[in-house]
């Protein structure tokens, strides 16, 4: 087949005039640049006039409260540029500094308003176009924004380790009992594990759906999600296929449980990152009070996550360090997280992460999904499906404590 | 994993390290960098703007004037008595010729509204005449929307100057003329009056209208001041309110008054979509005369409220030289424009 496809090209050279391959890709390209260039040098011939006012949207995407400011940050949705003419703060117009120039698509600008507000009360900011509209904003409860320094960055390391390292490192000690349990019992512990994963996954994918609507939806709103998810799931996929090209044919069916662990915590580790922004930008919006409950519910809530790293290692002997390092992985990357969160919150970068760590856990779920098998190779077995409902319900029960 | 809906998770936990950050980071200097500059950049406006101060544009900028082709502090005096010659009756007659016209105005400093004028302003020419006059407005419609004027007062059914009745509405290009005696003696108004009322109205067709008594008003210091606002993202509330179309007017550049010289305020409240408006003097009380239409005064007092078409004129003086303010007694109407100072001089 192929050398008589060889022969044909041989035997008909005079087709493509004896160009080189690459220029013939070009083709297309170029006849698009010269096509746009041309329609917009015309003026966009035949459409006529365009109808209407000017649409003018910006969406809010940061507010930052300081003694006697507020400060928000606006980016143009639109299509069209917007020109920010006045302010008002709850029914009053106020003085106000930024956006001089009207904002271009996609542009922001950000804007400092003189308003000597209250702690603990509501806020309404409106902008004014120069068409007349109204950009509105409401503050449903005013605190002062922290100031992002080193305490501040210190604080969220803290808190980092506090919900994600701390309760991680915890429930990966379950592993000596994982180790001496019966393997029926094993499978029904790694089901646990996915069940745990599952609802993770649905619960990041939930709240990345509400962060997409909250800001700017320029660049996706919720379709970043489900990028999101795509991308980390056939980035994971592509990874796990490397390494296991660089192992021996010895394990030809499944994954091996070391393998698998590091999959587990490089998942939980994507997902703790979303959930580090979010709880960093929850923290700095002032929306969130840091209290010992919540961080107490955190930590039984993420302890689970130790244990779903431990029991793919069940049989092994891992190493202390290697262990130490899998915990790392999965637990610090919320530290990080809570510093993007709290220092450069943007909802379409966070819907973005949440979507990356659930597609990450979705990986995640595939890779596990053949430990789960009995010995007539049967994944939904009575057990196994114990073990989800009962991941499922740990975590539901746990995920009460935190949302108060 | 942690469920963090934000908004669910307001301020109810024992504030374990939440209160260690408030205590880090409660020490931010309070600025007004804004002031600062203003105050630098122009003087002459003192007072404005800045965390204290009084609510104002941005940088206590104000409209262009020029373009909008009428200025508050112009019209805040400015009475058209329009032109007169004797009827053989005896009778004197008074002419005006009204005409509507769209026109973008700036109602806010960078803002532009697509109002609708009579001759060329928001609020239209202060029509002024003598009880007993004979009135003949001569009205033009060279917008590209049916309107009408209607004239408060006494006049016969057919110059009313509503739909319908008379020459109903006056179709965009046509003409017709209003003509009746002035009576009674007072405050009165004019506007259009063609369905949808709030948009006619809103949009700036209306103006004040005085009829003098016979034996005239004692001699004042006399201004004319239609309290009105503009609904410029058309959600059937002001986003600025104003006494003569631009809020804060009086506020940059005050009023001038003399000391102990009479002041009479001819005050006409239009405002759509707000029930009620008012009007309140600092530091000094006023006679008030409802309407116009009685000679004696039926409070004094230093606020009156006025609902839509309601008006009456203030008469006071000022025994004190200084800065006083006037404004709206709701304060948002006050912060969202109008406001102004009035500036008594020796």
């Amino acid at each position: 087949m192929e050398a008589r496809t060889a022969t044909e090209r041989e035997l008909q050279p005079d087709r493509t005039g004896g160009l080189p391959a690459w220029l013939l890709g070009l083709v297309p390209l170029l006849l698009i640049i010269a096509a746009v260039g041309a329609f917009a040098a015309l003026g966009g011939p035949g459409l006529g006039e365009r109808r209407g006012p000017p649409a003018e949207e910006l969406a809010v995407e940061k507010t930052v409260l300081r003694p006697g400011t507020i400060e928000v940050t606006v980016r143009n949705d639109g299509p069209d540029a917007v020109a920010v003419a006045q302010a008002q703060v709850n029914d009053a117009f106020v003085q106000f500094s930024g956006a001089e120039q009207p904002i271009g698509r996609l542009e922001s600008a950000k804007v400092t308003l003189q308003q000597p507000w209250l702690e603990g009360e509501a806020y309404e900011v409106a902008l004014i176009t120069s068409t007349g509209g109204t950009i509105s904003h409401e503050i449903p409860v005013a605190v002062e924004t922290p100031a992002a320094d080193l305490s501040f960055f210190g604080l969220m390391a803290l808190l980092g380790i506090y919900v994600g390292v701390i309760p991680v490192a915890i429930g990966m000690l379950w592993l000596p009992w994982v180790r001496r349990i019966p393997p029926g019992w094993l499978r029904g512990v790694m089901a646990l594990t996915v069940g745990l994963l599952a609802f993770m996954a649905i619960d990041a994918t939930l709240e990345g759906f509400e962060l997409a609507g909250e800001g700017s939806q320029a660049f996706g709103g919720a379709a970043l999600v489900l990028i999101g998810a795509a991308v980390a799931f056939l980035s994971l996929t592509g990874v796990s296929a490397w390494l296991e090209q660089r192992r021996s044919a010895a394990r030809a069916a499944g994954a091996s449980g070391g393998h698998l662990a590091l999959l587990v915590a490089v998942g939980i580790g994507l997902h703790n990152l979303g959930e580090g922004v979010a709880i960093g930008s929850a923290y700095s919006a002032g929306a969130l009070a840091l209290g010992a409950f919540l961080v107490i519910g955190f930590a039984l809530h993420n302890t689970t996550e130790g244990l779903a790293i431990v029991a793919p290692v069940a049989h092994l002997r891992p190493k202390l360090g290697r262990l130490v390092l899998l915990g790392l992985i999965a637990g610090s990357p919320a530290i990080l997280g809570a510093w993007i969160g709290a220092a450069a919150f943007n909802s379409s970068l966070a819907a973005f992460l949440f979507g990356f760590g659930a597609g990450a856990i979705v990986q995640v779920i595939v890779q596990l999904a053949p430990s789960l098998r009995d010995g007539e190779g049967r994944t939904l077995h009575p057990v196994a499906v114990t073990g989800l409902l009962a991941g499922l319900a740990l975590m539901f029960a746990t995920g009460l404590l935190v949302s108060v | 994993m942690p469920q963090l809906s934000r908004r669910r998770l307001l301020a109810a936990s024992v504030p374990a390290l939440g209160g260690a950050a408030a205590a880090l980071h409660s020490a931010v200097p309070h600025s007004h960098p804004w002031h600062s500059e203003a105050q630098a950049a122009e003087p002459e406006h003192g007072g404005h703007g800045g965390v204290g101060g009084h609510a104002d544009f941005r940088d206590g900028r104000t409209v262009d004037h020029r373009a909008n082709g009428f200025d508050p502090h112009e019209m805040l005096r400015d009475f058209d008595w329009g032109t007169t010659r004797r009827l053989a009756s005896g009778q004197v007659l008074r002419e005006w010729e009204l005409v509507a016209a769209e026109k973008e105005i700036e109602v806010v400093p960078g803002v532009k509204y697509a109002a609708w004028t009579y001759n060329g302003r928001v609020p239209g020419p202060t029509l002024r005449c003598r009880e007993g006059d004979r009135l003949r407005i001569t009205f033009v419609n060279g917008s590209s929307h049916p309107h009408t004027i209607h004239f408060h007062g006494i006049h016969p059914s057919d110059m009313d100057g509503v739909p319908d009745i008379g020459a109903g509405e006056i179709e965009p290009g046509e003409r017709t003329v209003y003509e009746f005696d002035a009576q009674p003696a007072g405050l009165h108004l004019y506007h259009c009056h063609v369905r949808p009322l709030a948009d006619h109205i809103a949009k700036g067709l209306h103006g004040a209208f005085i009829i003098d008594p016979k034996d005239g008003r004692e001699d004042a210091d006399e201004m004319v001041m239609v309290l009105n606002g503009f609904d410029t993202n058309f959600d059937r509330s002001n986003e600025v309110y104003a006494a003569n179309s631009i809020g804060f007017a009086y506020m940059n550049k005050p009023i001038v008054a003399k000391r102990n010289e009479l002041v009479r305020v001819y005050l006409v409240n239009v405002l759509e979509f707000d029930l009620v408006n008012s009007f309140h003097l600092h530091g000094n009380l006023f006679d008030y005369y409802p309407t116009g239409t009685r000679r004696t005064p039926s409070e004094f007092t230093d606020t009156v409220m006025l609902c839509q078409g309601q008006r009456g004129i203030l008469e006071w003086r000022f025994p004190q030289a200084g800065k006083f303010m006037f404004h709206a007694h709701q304060s948002e109407f006050t912060e969202l424009g109008w406001q102004g100072f009035f500036e008594v001089v020796d």
